[in-house]
């Protein structure tokens, strides 16, 4: 199983480490052929705008819009979550969402920089254990479809989700160095 | 700590992009950029026009920040951390203490531990780096020189840094001590950089910057992001420019892609041979 990171701009160097260290073989991804290679991704944090004009720029948007399709294993985090989401707002009206979770996300939805933190997160599926979630420019989760199962809420509100072999956080599990989602991605995911 | 270079762990691969005006800043969005840097001039207008450089006013960084959807950052003098207080109050993203701008303090930079806000400093060499991080920086970048379109600087302050953090890696317990009297920094950063071979915080590249190719060049010596400052609206076309950079700064390994980026740019933004230069920005900072 060879897992991919998006890496065209953003997070990705710590959601590789994450992955080695779950013991999953994982690449960085910006061509076409290295996308076509993999068997799960993971769409890291960044600027979503960025990332998006990178897709475009790096000829990704149609291998990746027909992988998503083909029901490949995704995990997006934050800027990464934006991506898959179905509906964007308080974005560029240019920027991509591939529409995989039923979702409608606001764009860095807290505030300024001034506004991001930390604040212990039950996830049950982890365990008894709280993970560290770790908010930056984060967005909010508006809306889940039907299809979408809630994984976790702060404040009453959706921070990990999951339809199908799609998942989506708008935290950063790659910065508190707790693995375990990376492996229960990479476990169930895959 | 995490969530202060969290954010700049979220720009990394990206280019920084200084703007004077909201007109320049959707340019700068338009092309890709992950933040912009508001500033009353351009480094190379700095340079040029001389007096006393200061913090942006309020109205020009609400008027920037209102133009786009990415991070702003603005810069405030090195030791006056009352701009940095009126930039904080204001909400942007990063404040930069910057040797660009005129120095409010000649012996202490500012205690970035009492922000909220996070913080990005310059540094020549690892020692200045790691001053910066004891002090609270989440963020360093390599200084260059500011304003001359030449990337000589900033490639010998890359260079210091990351030869300097190789050069630890390999050094024992011993010698631990004395890179940390030499490098006048905590003997703690020391033995975490000998302990995972980075700097603590990401390590950014500014000063000189003004084609795909410096872009390329610095990001392959180890920068982990770009600033450009005057590189772009300093050029004959500003927004093929900024966006080529950015391209060049994704793909900064790929030279097929760097060819093709490098293409139909127009003029470069004239470059300065550091032998001409009155005032050494990269001096400044201690």
């Amino acid at each position: 199983m060879k897992v991919g990171v998006l890496a065209l701009q953003g997070a990705a160097g710590l959601h590789l480490s994450a992955l080695r260290s779950v013991g999953a073989a994982a690449i960085a991804v910006r061509r076409p052929d290295e996308l076509a290679d993999v068997d799960g991704l993971i769409l890291p944090g960044g600027e979503s705008t960025t990332i998006s004009m990178m897709l475009d720029a790096n000829g990704l948007v149609e291998p990746l819009a027909e992988r998503l399709a083909g029901g490949l294993a995704v995990l997006g985090t934050c800027a990464g979550l934006l991506l898959l989401a179905a509906q964007v707002t308080d974005g560029r009206d240019d920027q991509r969402c591939f529409g995989t979770l039923d979702i409608s996300a606001r764009r860095n939805a807290y505030g300024p920089q001034t506004e991001s933190f930390e604040a212990p997160l039950p996830v049950a599926a982890l365990g008894p254990e709280p993970m560290t979630g770790i908010f930056i420019r984060s967005p909010i989760v508006e809306r889940t479809g039907p299809g979408v199962e809630v994984l976790a809420r702060l404040d009453g509100r959706p921070v990990l989700c999951r339809q199908g072999a799609a998942w989506g956080c708008t935290f950063h599990p790659e910065l508190s160095g707790d693995l375990r989602l990376h492996r229960l991605f990479c476990e169930e995911g895959l | 700590m995490r969530v202060k270079s969290g954010l700049a762990e979220m720009l990394k691969r990206g280019v920084i992009m200084d703007v004077v005006t909201a007109e320049h800043a959707r340019i700068a969005e338009d092309a890709g950029a992950v933040a912009v840097m508001a500033l009353e001039r351009v480094p190379a207008d700095i340079r040029r026009d001389g007096g006393v450089a200061r913090m942006s006013p309020p109205e020009i960084v609400e008027s920037i920040t209102g133009a786009v959807t990415i991070p702003v950052m603005a810069k405030a003098r090195i030791g006056h951390f009352a701009e940095a207080q009126i930039l904080e109050a204001l909400g942007v993203d990063y404040i930069d203490e910057s040797e660009v701008l005129t120095p409010a303090d000649e012996a202490h930079h500012i205690d970035k531990w009492q922000f909220t806000v996070p913080f990005v400093c310059g540094a020549t060499n690892l020692g200045e780096a790691l001053r910066r991080i004891s002090e609270g920086a989440a963020m360093i970048r390599s200084k260059g020189e500011a304003g001359t379109g030449n990337i000589v600087e900033a490639v010998r302050h890359l260079r210091a840094i990351t030869g300097d953090i190789r050069r630890i890696t390999v050094a024992d317990s011993a010698e631990l001590f004395d890179w940390a009297k030499r490098l006048q920094a905590p003997v703690a950063l020391v033995r975490e950089i000998a302990e995972v071979g980075s700097l603590p915080v990401p390590l950014f590249c500014a000063g000189g910057v003004a084609t795909p190719a410096d872009a390329s060049l610095v990001m392959q010596l180890g920068a982990e992001a770009v600033f450009v400052g005057s590189g772009i609206f300093k050029s004959d076309n500003p927004s093929a420019r900024a966006k080529a950079v950015v391209e060049a700064t994704t793909n900064f390994d790929d030279p097929a892609i760097l060819l093709k980026v490098s293409r139909g740019l127009g003029e470069a933004m004239p470059g300065i041979e550091l032998e001409g230069l009155e005032t050494r920005l990269a001096a400044r900072g201690w």
